[in-house]
């Protein structure tokens, strides 16, 4: 059955443009994304620093004050991007557990471990910024909420891949019960989702979150998704980091990498 | 918004704002920072191991 | 042999391993009883709040009886090499594995059943309510062991084995745990489970379904 799965994709697969097959392949190989990485960073830097000054300055300078809530708001731009991520890395995390698992392409698994961390970071900024606006707002600090409660139990989600991987000696096979792990808990995704959605509703929960469909001023929007876009590239950067190290960790003993600190790369 | 003050005291919800995206700076510049800090540490370990082994 | 005839003999296998440790099967019952009491103890005897929350403390104990359970899953399989025998047969493991689960339930989780109406007087829990906690129970309590097995097979062999565990498995448990005991509560005050039931009837073949294959997948991982 698996087999007329991967003659399926193969299939869609054949109709991709060379080139592009076979810049894919070639980032499979270790030294190659490697110094792809090295290559992009500087590049990535100067563009997310742009969008980040950008979005700050539009943020918390151009942007009006809310005649509701006044100044606090401007979290938002640190808040939504954040949990916008936070949801985005998971997902991106069980492509490249998908593919790990399927092609056992060992740059994918790089990248899943990789941004489990970032991918937690955001979650946990997600929940403390969200905090923070919540108890100057609503008058708590937490709330049984589908969202909020959602978002922790995706913080868990993380936690439990970052202490599966890091509790299996051997990587190779730390590396396969992650990609394991990551698919099992993206299908949990939605369901978790709705299920909290469905208990918070059914015990009618006294807050009306006034941002749920927002009829946003543009010059309140514009900065939000300068923010959103500078955060992904941040994901990049931090993503390349860690998978840098990662890289090195498993390739010590090979040949590109020895010579690699013998030129002394720092 | 007039002054550097005001800019300061976001309308009285300084505390919860500048926390916020206090956190998130300290946050994602640790998640950039701490690797490439790793990266260095354990090239110079290798290094040290391949001038120990010729 | 048949693959319907291995099926069965690992299910007769394992029951009649498990039998052998009779004193073991009543362990889950204990901790469920055990858990539940100590409520009371923890937040005061006041009938009505113990009603009010009794749903959630059945269920809650439920969950933590059956995940404290999963270890025996494969434990003693993996330790002795059986484990090993199973991948190398020429029968799939993901049925072998999905036999070895419906034994761990009849073993672990059906006892819970036997015991729930006890518990649902210890708390008050409002007599209509029973059939539906029943019903949740015989529900959710495979779909737990069916998730938990994925989480085991993930840790066989690790030292810290059971907080992992624990820390894997949890978040998978929400959903079931926000429907049944919704579920039970609803039910205690006399409004309709239908759309909560028909849920966890979907999770449930969902599980039975789907669980198997990353368990049986981890397993292969773990062994070799």
């Amino acid at each position: 059955m698996s087999t007329v799965i991967l003659q399926t994709i193969s299939l869609y697969m054949s109709i991709i443009p060379a080139p592009i097959v076979r810049f894919y392949h070639n980032t499979a190989s270790p030294p190659y994304f490697y110094n792809l990485s090295n290559k992009l960073l500087p590049w990535l830097t100067v563009i997310f620093l742009l969008l980040l000054g950008y979005g700050l300055y539009g943020g918390l300078y151009l942007a009006p004050t809310d005649y509701q809530q006044g100044d606090s708001y401007r979290i938002i731009y640190v808040h939504v991007p954040a949990a916008w991520m936070s949801l985005f890395i998971y997902v991106i995390m069980a492509i490249a557990g998908a593919i790990a698992l399927i092609w056992r392409m060992k740059i994918a698994n790089v990248v899943l471990i990789s941004s489990a961390p970032i991918g937690a970071s955001f979650t946990f900024i997600a929940l403390v910024t969200g905090s923070l606006w919540g108890k100057p707002m609503w008058g708590t600090w937490w709330v049984w909420d589908a969202r909020l409660t959602s978002e922790l139990i995706l913080l868990f989600l993380y936690l439990g891949i970052i202490s599966l991987y890091g509790a299996i000696e051997d990587k190779r096979t730390a590396s396969k019960a992650v990609a394991i792990l990551a698919l099992v808990g993206v299908v949990n995704i939605p369901i978790i989702h709705y299920s909290v959605q469905w208990w918070n509703t059914l015990h009618q929960g006294p807050t009306v979150t006034k941002m749920d469909k927002p009829s946003i001023h543009l010059d309140m929007l514009v900065p939000l998704l300068v923010m959103a876009t500078a955060f992904k590239l941040y994901y990049a950067i931090a993503m390349l980091q860690v998978a840098k190290i990662e890289i090195l960790k498993r390739e010590k003993n090979t040949q590109w990498v020895k010579q690699l600190v013998e030129t002394a790369d720092e | 918004m007039n002054s550097f003050d005001e800019f300061l005291a976001m309308g009285g919800y300084g505390f919860y704002v500048w926390t916020s995206y206090g956190i998130a700076f300290v946050v994602l510049l640790l998640n950039v920072v701490l690797p490439m800090m790793q990266r260095k540490q354990f090239l110079r370990e290798l290094a040290l191991k391949q001038k120990r082994a010729k | 042999m048949s693959l319907i005839a291995a099926f069965f003999a690992v299910i007769r296998r394992d029951l009649t391993l498990a039998f052998r440790r009779r004193a073991e099967i009543a362990n889950p019952i204990f901790f469920f009883i055990l858990v539940v009491t100590l409520f009371p103890l923890g937040v005061g005897a006041n009938p009505k709040l113990l009603q009010a929350i009794a749903p959630g403390i059945i269920w809650v104990s439920a969950l933590l009886a059956v995940m404290l359970s999963l270890d025996s899953l494969f434990r003693s399989d993996f330790d002795d090499g059986s484990l090993e025998q199973m991948l190398l047969s020429s029968h799939p493991l993901t049925v072998l594995v999905f036999a070895k689960i419906i034994a761990h339930w009849l073993v672990t989780g059906l006892p819970l059943l036997i015991v729930a109406p006890l518990l649902a007087v210890f708390l008050g829990l409002p007599e209509q309510a029973l059939g539906t906690l029943l019903i949740t129970l015989v529900l959710a309590t495979p779909v737990l062991s069916l998730i938990g097995s994925i989480g085991v097979s993930l840790t066989i062999g690790l030292r810290g084995g059971g907080m992992i565990l624990s820390l894997l498995v949890l978040p998978l448990y929400v959903p079931v745990l926000i429907f049944a005991s919704n579920a039970v509560e609803m039910a205690g005050n006399g409004l309709a489970v239908d759309a909560q039931i028909n849920i966890l009837i979907a999770i449930f073949f969902t599980s039975v379904v789907l669980a198997p294959l990353p368990a049986a997948a981890a397993i292969k991982m773990s062994v070799d």
